[in-house]
């Protein structure tokens, strides 16, 4: 602010210093925090989509002239034992890794976020079934889930993403349900309803946009969980088959040449510790952002 | 939200008749669910193991086999007659601790699960007692320092712990601790009637690397209910009446800021068995999970059954206890649903 700022009567007045700015100014006021998370999610997926057309080399090009080779301009991050570009596999990763956990993420919020807005509307037997039955599945733990579904029908990023997906349900479910519940409370869904809308027309006009900046929040945080998970699995040997590089396969590999190449172990654990950091950040940021009351409290 | 001192009303409440009352009421209402949610749960993971196109006894004897050396195994195995009856038989199995005979070896299937968890064991208590021991002081370090900058690089520690999955954790320590300074084995298990300190050698690096992590997730729980009992109405007139700081935190502060936490424990608790599964493959510890992993491999379903069974048992109990447990100590969250 400049000294020569012009003061009314007593009370100096900041130039636009309304209600709505102070909002507005407090959405985009990110802390910095926030920014470094957003910024990691934004390469990753940069990563993801680049890999689609191009990697350093082919991911799975095997050159046995090129085992183990240290880091160096031509491979930044070294070979591995069959002389593939660590790098390439890397970003290939990325891309599976990626697509297999926003598979699981859309299966969960395409299942849960219905069902926890018919939960919020009918509150009675309907809404009673559809919060046990989500319940029953929190309390069941999505990697024994999924290892239990690899069991019944086989290994293969489907089975891994469908069965972190179902496991996830829950948790859209619920916020959605709890968010819709304080927004049905309201005057306005009261005075909406006088007006004679419908349930359906009330979700759209009232109930989604308002749950909408948390859903976004939950997507990040869930996000974090399923690329775990989806890493976890492929380390057992229960996710993507090999060859296709996964962050997981590629761990689990490296895990024996640890004597002679500690490195190769060391790039797929960064590239999943770095991802997860991003989205825990980045979601949090935003959840302190929709309620700053909860700013620091956890 | 207002945070009231719970001792006196604790005790005020306990007395009382309705109390005992509704406190009965609760718990017959909570073991319900659990026996519901078990019984269910059983459903689930037999129906899904059991609708799977390749039949197990073309898995044991090969594509090889004829049809009517399949057909005799699919009858000596049980797997002919209606669902149903192998449910029932199932369930019946698992209630009497009879589990049956692994469908590739032949072999019941209870003793082995026995010495499997003799490792998962002391794995899971392990790694709680590693998480504990992280989570406590780094989440009561960072509280009190919430507002210096010391603390909230503290709780940016716990911010990085948590985004470490276990098993690169692990092989984080694998490479520091067995490859670099071979202080610690890399993997297997030298059992406990061999040597007990053998045993508790190669179970040190799997329970750090399960405890971490957890003790990241919990710090931040600490933290965040230390910081809101600091600033709780009870602390404040136990200062004025004469407490140092850290005397009122030690005998008003932590009781009640422990509740919550308590929940989050049994949370991470079932994170925790959870986590030995994929720890165990890390290390090759011949415990649960890694008898779970090599029956998916052969496709011995029963045992996958059984095992998925107990795990989920396991997760289930400890999380309704700690739902009993939460809501017995903190009268606030009342006994009704």
């Amino acid at each position: 602010m400049s000294a020569r700022r012009k003061v009314q009567g007593n009370i100096p007045v900041p130039p636009g210093d309304s209600a709505r700015s102070r909002h507005y100014r407090r959405l985009f006021t990110l802390s910095p925090s926030t920014i470094v998370g957003a910024l990691i999610v934004t390469v990753v997926v940069l990563t993801a989509i680049i890999s689609i057309w191009w990697t350093p080399y082919g991911p799975l090009t095997i050159n046995t002239s090129a085992e183990f080779l240290r880091p160096s301009l031509a491979h930044p991050l070294g070979t591995d034992e069959y002389g593939r570009d660590v790098l390439s596999r890397l970003m290939k990763g990325t891309q599976i890794t990626l697509l297999s956990s926003l598979g699981a993420v859309a299966i969960a919020l395409v299942v849960g976020v219905p069902a926890g807005l018919v939960a919020a509307f009918k509150r009675g037997v309907v809404g009673e079934i559809i919060m046990r039955g989500a319940d029953l599945l929190y309390s069941f733990p999505a990697l024994l889930a999924a290892i239990t579904l690899v069991a019944a029908i086989g290994a293969s990023t489907f089975t891994a993403t469908l069965a972190i997906g179902i496991a996830s349900i829950p948790a859209f479910a619920r916020v959605t349900r709890s968010t819709a519940l304080s927004v049905l409370s309201s005057e306005y869904v009261l005075a909406a309803r006088a007006y004679g809308r419908s349930n359906l027309q009330i979700a759209r006009r009232h109930v989604l946009p308002n749950i909408l900046p948390i859903l976004v929040a939950q997507i990040a945080l869930l996000l974090s969980v399923t690329i775990l998970a989806v890493a976890a699995l492929s380390y057992l040997g229960l996710g993507t088959p090999p060859p296709a590089p996964t962050w997981g396969g590629m761990l689990e590999t490296a895990q024996n040449y640890l004597y002679q190449d500690p490195l190769l172990a060391l790039w797929p654990g960064l590239a999943i510790a770095i991802t997860v950091f991003g989205l825990n950040t980045l979601g949090d940021g935003v959840r302190d952002l929709l309620d700053p009351t909860l700013k620091g409290r956890r | 939200m207002q945070v009231a001192d719970l001792g006196p009303t604790i005790i005020a409440r306990r007395r009382s008749i309705t109390y005992q009352h509704e406190l009965r009421r609760f718990l017959i209402r909570r073991v319900t669910t659990l026996v519901v949610t078990l019984f269910l749960a059983s459903l689930t993971v037999f129906w899904v193991l059991n609708i799977l196109p390749g039949k197990p006894a073309q898995v044991i004897l090969g594509t090889q086999a004829t049809p009517s050396a399949v057909a005799a195994l699919t009858a000596k195995l049980g797997l002919d007659r209606p669902l149903v009856d192998q449910y029932l038989h199932w369930i019946h199995g698992l209630i009497t601790l009879h589990l049956g005979n692994s469908y590739i070896s032949g072999q019941p299937i209870a003793p082995v699960i026995g010495s499997a968890l003799e490792v998962t064991g002391p794995l899971v208590v392990g790694g709680l007692l590693v998480g504990v021991a992280i989570a406590a002081p780094l989440g009561i370090a960072s509280a009190l320092r919430h507002t210096r900058r010391s603390g909230v690089i503290l709780s940016g520690i716990a911010q990085i712990g948590i985004a470490i999955p276990n098993f690169v954790l692990g092989i984080l320590l694998i490479i520091i601790f067995a490859v670099d300074l071979k202080a610690l084995p890399a993997s297997g298990f030298i059992t406990w009637s061999t040597s007990i300190t053998g045993a508790l050698r190669s179970l040190v690096l799997p329970a750090v690397s399960l405890g971490l992590v957890e003790g990241a997730i919990l710090a931040r729980y600490v933290r965040a209910s230390i910081i809101e009992v600091l600033h709780a109405d009870f602390l404040r007139t136990a200062r004025a009446k004469g407490l140092r700081p850290n005397q009122a935190l030690l005998r008003h502060g932590l009781r009640n800021a422990s509740i919550p936490v308590l929940t989050v424990l049994g949370l991470e608790l079932s994170g925790l068995i959870i986590g030995a599964v994929v720890i165990e493959a890390v290390f090759t510890l011949p415990g649960l999970g890694s008898l779970l992993l090599s029956s998916v491999e052969n496709r011995d379903l029963i045992t996958v059954q059984d095992i998925v069974m107990l795990v989920a048992t396991a997760v289930l109990l400890v999380n309704t206890a700690v739902d009993i447990l939460y809501r017995v100590i903190d009268p606030r969250m009342g006994l009704r649903s």
